[in-house]
């Protein structure tokens, strides 16, 4: 087998995760925020009509779409139509592509070859993502000029400034991150979550740092612009901000952006902060549990925990993103600024000091 | 502070301008298809950046010509148009046109029908503030609060429902009564709706009141001065909420008020949030009101016995020459209300609520005029929004709960 063929097999892997989850996810949050708000929700999902029950998330896998992609794609008068065309594709590609530096399980011999469970073995990872979120900017920015219409020009704009100003905490928080790990690498990083301290919990991140767990998973919220952080589409005040005026498949571009965003976020949150997809205990041997000894498990087994236990986790983060939505009003836009200035930067700023203090102290840094 | 000086072209000989360099003035016109303003409301703005610095609003996209049409009809078709006034509580408009009519007649109704009046006005107030208060939530971000009190309302007006036969388009009040009694499970599904509105009110306790996003969208927007909301003619929730401690349930008490214990909530800064919690408060005081008075409530007739004011029983108009008579003067000419003129005005929902109604003797209404609540809050808007920004307009606008069949008529 060719490192090609393997290479290829994984991003598609990859691509179809965060794509399905991203869908998936629309349902999620469809039954979701129907759930919280005592409702129904979706239920409309069937094969004309002869199916006895809902077909649950068939709604977003199969309906939405065919719905989204079959509308009429309006370009508005006065649009500029290349950049009015590109812009969705601006949006979604960074968000798709964040993914592949993310790892979703430990290196497998696959016919006497190792293949690392990510898209691309890439040392400096973090910094590819951090890059790559910072590009879905462009998305945002680009729709809301090429559209011709204030509303999403407004919009844009505060997009722009809204994302880099998060961007600005976030980088700090992966800053006292990589001070604290010694390494860019995430599959490294994912590697020193397997000990456990004190004998019994798991070494994740999250205890080592977890005013970075915040500050990160805040800014990838408001990243992935979804309420409270949702002022560039801010539905009340900007009609659909930056996307007023897409329509069809486009707007469902838009749509599917955030949602792998949201997937990013949580993938980034977790592989940072709660072991990726270290099972808790478990090593390439078997399981060692703490007071009850080693039980052991076949390679094979071991993986398909680690690959579970990842994609729970990712589901977890998403499903907290979604509830978060679901339960707090929106920022106004001095508020989101004020917040992420003078709120999360100072913190961050604080944050890597202290973690660099504290690595100097204990004379790990030479 | 005169935010108006930051556009170049008001500033006055003398005034220093803004040191910063300004921007370009965006003209941008907000609404009437625009989903913060109903549809029914226009805002034109001049921005810089994102802040207002000149608001003009344009009311009258729902103008029906109300006070021309009841002038066309009987008093009694009068009523149905009322219903359309304040569609969020159609029945406190309602009861208030036919207590006004029914003082220029110098009719009075059974105790009965005044205490289910009074029952249905806060059961209506307590919807239109649900109503209120779950859509400013929603459209500051907070969906879910805006659906479990819709959640709430919707058990009222189902039971509103069942009382008058519609959900909005109610015309359950006559002149001289109701169209007919309360049904007999009315206390049990009031009591009811009751128990779950103050569930709801709670969980919204939960999710805004100690919300740290939601206090500051709204603490300190929207401000005007308790001055300006009474030369403005501003009266309600919005004039509370400055302090002024009017209501005319309490001052002028018309119907049962008078037999109730409530209090008037009042705000101190007459900002967003103090007319959030004036509202707020107002519900748990309608829960309250109406409580006392199903304790209160005996039963009777619940219209004047009457013919020329309210039509006979069936029995009578079927079986008696006088009964089918007085039914054909009320159908054909009207009530016949005694000439003169009346203004007679109650606490509605938004705020004074008024009728000026002239009769001249014939069974027709020679002129109507509505004293709408929101229409002169709406006069006031763009001192509130000025120097805000554009989600300020929001929550503004969101809070003085502009009702288009009631400001546009």
């Amino acid at each position: 087998m060719s490192l090609w063929a393997i290479g290829a097999v994984k991003s598609l892997l990859v691509l179809v995760f965060v794509l399905q989850l991203s869908a998936f996810l629309l349902w999620i949050e469809r039954k979701g925020s129907a759930l919280i708000q005592n409702r129904i929700g979706a239920n409309r999902a069937n094969i004309f009509g002869v199916v006895p029950f809902n077909l649950g998330f068939l709604n977003t896998l199969v309906a939405d779409p065919i719905k989204m992609f079959t509308k009429e794609d309006f370009i508005p008068a006065g649009c500029d139509r290349f950049l009015h065309a590109l812009a969705p594709f601006m949006a979604l590609f960074p968000a798709l592509i964040t993914f592949a530096a993310i790892p979703f399980g430990d290196s497998i011999v696959l016919g006497g070859e190792t293949v690392e469970l990510r898209v691309v073995d890439l040392d400096v990872g973090l910094l590819y993502i951090l890059a790559m979120v910072s590009m879905g900017v462009y998305g945002a920015v680009i729709a809301g000029w090429a559209s011709n219409n204030r509303w999403a020009l407004l919009g844009s704009i505060r997009g722009s400034a809204q994302m880099i100003s998060y961007e600005l905490a976030m980088g700090l928080a992966l800053v006292s991150v990589v001070l604290s790990y010694g390494t860019l690498d995430m599959q490294d990083m994912v590697h020193a979550q397997g000990r456990t301290v004190l004998g019994f919990l798991p070494a994740w991140g999250v205890f080592f740092q977890p005013v970075a767990f915040i500050i990160i998973f805040v800014a990838g919220m408001a990243e992935s612009k979804r309420v409270p952080f949702d002022i560039p589409e801010a539905e009340s005040e900007l009609i659909a901000g930056y996307f007023t005026e897409y329509s069809g498949g486009k707007q469902a571009s838009f749509m599917l952006a955030d949602f792998a965003e949201v997937v990013v976020v949580a993938g980034l949150v977790t592989t940072l902060f709660f072991g990726g997809w270290q099972f808790p205990w478990l090593a390439a041997d078997g399981f060692h549990l703490p007071l009850m000894g080693t039980i052991e498990v076949s390679a094979l087994v071991v993986t398909l925990l680690q690959l579970m236990a990842f994609s729970l986790k990712v589901l977890f983060f998403c499903w907290l993103q979604i509830l978060v939505r679901w339960t707090v009003p929106r920022f106004r836009y001095d508020q989101l600024m004020d917040l992420g200035w003078k709120g999360m930067l100072p913190i961050a700023l604080a944050n890597v000091v202290f973690t660099a203090a504290l690595i100097l102290a204990r004379g790990e840094g030479s | 502070m005169s935010v108006i000086s930051k556009d170049p072209a008001l500033l006055h000989d003398g005034d220093e301008p803004d040191n910063r360099a300004i921007s370009e003035i965006v003209e941008l016109q907000m609404g009437p298809s625009h989903p913060a303003t109903h549809g029914t409301i226009k805002f034109n703005l001049k921005l810089d950046g994102e802040t207002v610095i000149a608001c003009d609003t344009e009311v009258g996209y729902l103008h029906r010509g109300f006070e021309k049409m009841c002038e066309q009809g009987t008093w009694t078709q009068t009523i149905p148009y009322t219903d359309r006034l304040n569609y969020a509580s159609p029945l406190i408009n309602n009861f208030l046109f036919c207590e006004a009519a029914e003082r220029l007649a110098g009719v009075t109704v059974p105790e009965r029908c005044s205490y289910i009046r009074t029952i249905l006005s806060e059961m209506s107030r307590v919807a239109d503030h649900l109503t209120c208060l779950g859509m400013s939530a929603t459209e500051v971000g907070a969906i879910s609060v805006g659906f479990y009190m819709v959640e709430a309302r919707e058990i009222l007006y189902n039971l509103s429902q069942h009382i008058t036969g519609a959900r909005v388009t109610v015309s359950y009040g006559r002149i001289g009564g109701l169209t007919r009694d309360l049904p007999d499970d009315f206390e049990e599904r009031m009591r009811a709706a009751i128990a779950h509105t103050r569930t709801v009110m709670g969980d919204a306790e939960k999710l805004l009141e100690r919300n740290r996003i939601f206090i500051q969208r709204m603490a300190g927007v929207g401000i005007i001065s308790k001055e300006d909301t009474i030369s403005y003619g501003i009266t309600g929730p919005l004039l509370r909420a400055t302090g002024v401690r009017r209501d005319l349930r309490k001052d002028e008490p018309y119907m049962m008020y008078d037999r109730v214990e409530f209090n008037v909530p009042v705000g101190t800064k007459g900002d967003n949030w103090d007319r959030f919690s004036v509202r707020f408060e107002e519900v748990i005081e309608s829960l309250k009101i109406i409580e006392q008075l199903l304790g209160q409530i005996e039963p009777g007739p619940v219209k004047v016995d009457d013919p020329t004011i309210y039509m006979p029983d069936k029995a009578k108009v079927y079986n008696s020459i006088e009964g089918l008579m007085a039914q054909f003067k009320i159908v054909i000419e009207g009530v016949r209300i005694p000439a003169g003129e009346i203004y007679f005005a109650g606490e509605a929902a938004n705020g004074e609520l008024g009728f000026f109604l002239v009769s001249d003797g014939s069974g027709r209404p020679y002129r109507v005029r509505v004293r709408p609540p929101c229409f002169y809050a709406m006069g006031a808007l763009a001192q509130m929004l000025v120097g805000g920004g554009i989600a300020d307009i929001i929550s503004t606008f969101g809070m003085i709960n502009m009702i288009g069949g009631e400001c546009d008529r």
